[in-house]
């Protein structure tokens, strides 16, 4: 198990990653990608259990699906770092011929991607039907996913919740981004999500809360506690509370950068306010 | 050959926000919709105006197409928008039930169709939606070229009794015809005359043509150029007067060659004139990220895929 202080580490250099890969295109999604960097860095070092190498069943491993893809940044430098393809190819993060596509996709064959996401709303069916499988092979290892807070106003969303419940399909968690933004503003202005644990709990899933998913010791505390409420019948949900553009200053408290790219300067404060770890690729 | 203009690079979806702003403003039936992507719609302006008039759904689609339909209970004219990939295929159903079989005015606005979208990548860059949408009975589908245009089309759907499919996209091309072009919906513009080859192209690929055609003409090739922005109903007599005069066609249109305009077009010619044809489009393929003109040259959808379409058919007459 790596230390707090290499995971921070690693949480800082994702950081930087994902900054870069998004200047370097000048496009791609910073926000939501540095507001989910602690998540990722736990679920794929400290919290799953993973085999050495990809292939696409994942029998005998946990398995992890992003449904939210535009986070896309996040995921690619995560499992960079993690050893799935090379360091380097983030160089090639959404040019032409690509493995890394502008939202997951396994028509490149990228290791580490199962299901191809961008079109919101649909990755929640998909962990479903992965944590079925499981069942069905008589695994015992769990199915995780992350979907975005704007992205629950696809109705597919309820559809599947409903289905997880009803089906006691309790090998599966769920985490939600609660970052309270989208493309057109807070998701308040939008399309107010209301008291959206709640909602989970009346729809019969097992849920707990992140207050800080920002602070990686609460991050790696929930997913845990996460872990031991599943295989007791009930799907479990974790609401996690994040800011958006976190470990950046002028990205932060706002949805402005959803989806746009820093400057060249802006890249430059940026990357001084997260300074180099485990080195740049 | 006849001369085009580029009067200042644009994107079609800004024609699309500045025919809303119009129809805001002499329309009061006209109301908009929107599932969270309002920037990308260029539809600020007329919600700053006509606030009451503006519903933003949330990301939401099947929910916009039925409120949409709703909507046109009482008169209104709900003018939908989002990405071409979830104004079609994400919500067929609720079209093809709630706007299409119950045959209600909704106008269904998509933005960021095709692969010039560029670099989100294939999840989003739809290259089967025209055929989708010219398969639902009652359905007109529009694919304007410029921005010029595309106000122009907005504009005119808003005349129009019945559901519109209104196909346009993200990057700032060539924006080359008329301001004051009137927009007659099914009707097919010449572009250039010619006696050699008919190229007929729809939406971002009309300017390519312009350009093939005007490098043909440097080659001692005759090209005629007809803009087809209305793929249904489509306009079988300029087509086929046109095959009649030169013999061969191609056809070009950021769509897959299943589906699309090329397809409609051989289906009218097959039935009245068969001609050889060749198709300028993508091949059963779904898109990648890149930039839109990397893009429109590895997927063979620019001026040298069209000029190479031409030599081609060219020997087949
Ligand atoms: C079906 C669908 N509709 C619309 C979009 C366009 N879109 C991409 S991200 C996004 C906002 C997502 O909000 P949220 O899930 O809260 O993610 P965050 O902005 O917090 O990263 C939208 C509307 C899409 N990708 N898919
Ligand atoms: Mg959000």
């Amino acid at each position: 198990m790596p230390s707090t202080q290499e995971l921070q580490n690693l949480v800082t250099q994702v950081r930087r990653d994902i900054l870069r890969m998004v200047h370097k295109v000048n496009s791609g999604h910073p926000g939501g990608s540095l507001g989910c960097t602690e998540f990722f860095v736990a679920l794929y070092n400290e919290i799953m259990e993973l085999k050495d190498g990809f292939d696409m069943d994942g029998n005998g491993e946990d398995l992890f699906f992003l449904s939210n893809g535009h986070i896309s940044p996040v995921f690619y430098s995560v499992l960079a770092r993690k050893g799935y393809f090379p360091i380097e190819e983030l160089n090639t993060f959404r040019l032409i011929n690509s493995r890394l596509q502008g939202h997951p996709t396994t028509h490149e064959g990228l290791p580490g991607i199962r299901i191809a996401s961008g079109s919101l709303g649909q990755g929640m069916s998909v962990a479903i039907g992965a944590a079925l499988a499981k069942k069905l092979n008589g695994g015992n290892h769990l199915i995780y996913s992350l979907h975005g807070d704007g992205e629950l106003q696809e109705g597919q969303n309820w559809e599947a919740i409903m289905y997880a419940a009803g089906n006691k399909v309790d090998n599966y968690i769920a985490t939600i981004d609660l970052n309270g933004q989208q493309i057109d503003g807070s998701t308040d202005d939008v399309l107010p999500l209301g008291d959206v644990a709640e909602k989970f709990r009346v729809f019969g899933w097992d849920v707990l809360e992140i207050e800080n998913g920002n602070d990686l010791k609460q991050v790696i505390a929930g997913l845990n506690e996460a872990k031991s409420r599943t295989g007791k019948g009930k799907p479990v949900c974790i609401i996690m509370t994040t800011m958006m553009g976190n470990g950046v200053d002028f990205m932060m408290h706002t949805h402005a950068w959803h989806g746009k790219a820093p400057s060249d300067e802006q890249l430059e404060t940026a990357l001084a306010q997260n300074p180099e770890t485990l080195g740049d690729y | 050959m006849t001369k085009y203009i580029d009067q200042g690079k644009n994107d079609t979806r800004s024609g699309y926000g500045a025919g809303m702003t119009e129809l805001g403003r002499t329309n009061p039936n006209v109301v908009a919709l929107c599932a969270d992507l309002v920037g990308s719609l260029k539809i600020q302006t007329f919600i700053d105006e006509n606030p009451e008039r503006f519903f933003q759904i949330g990301i939401a689609e099947a929910n916009m197409m039925g409120i949409a339909a709703g909507l046109t209970i009482g008169g209104k004219i709900p003018f939908t928008g989002t990405f071409a990939n979830f104004s079609t295929g994400r919500v067929y159903d609720q079209i093809r039930q709630s706007i299409a079989y119950s045959g209600k005015n909704v106008k269904i606005c998509a933005s960021h169709a095709g692969i010039t979208l560029g670099e989100d990548g294939a999840t989003h860059q739809i290259l089967e939606d025209i055929g989708l949408m010219k398969m639902l009975p009652g359905m007109t589908v529009i694919n304007p070229c410029d921005f010029n245009q595309t106000k122009a089309a907005t504009l005119a759907i808003a005349e129009h009794q019945g559901p519109v499919y209104l196909r346009f996209g993200r990057p700032k091309v060539a924006n080359f015809t008329p301001a004051d072009q009137k927009f007659e919906i099914g009707k097919a513009l010449m572009l250039n005359e010619g006696t050699d080859v008919t190229i007929i192209a729809t939406g971002h690929l009309v300017w390519q043509s312009l350009i093939a055609a005007e490098n043909l003409e440097n080659q001692g090739i005759s090209a005629e150029v007809i803009n087809i922005h209305t793929i249904k109903p489509l306009d079988n007599e300029a087509i086929l007067a046109s095959a009649k005069k030169t013999g061969c066609v191609v056809t070009a249109e950021e769509h897959n060659y299943l589906g699309g305009l090329g397809e409609s077009v051989s289906r009218v010619l097959a039935s009245h004139h068969p001609t050889p044809q060749e198709f300028v489009a993508t091949q059963d393929t779904f898109g990648e990220s890149g930039t839109p003109e990397q893009l429109m040259d590895k997927y063979g959808l620019n001026n040298k895929a069209i000029e190479a379409a031409v030599l081609k058919v060219l020997k087949r007459k």
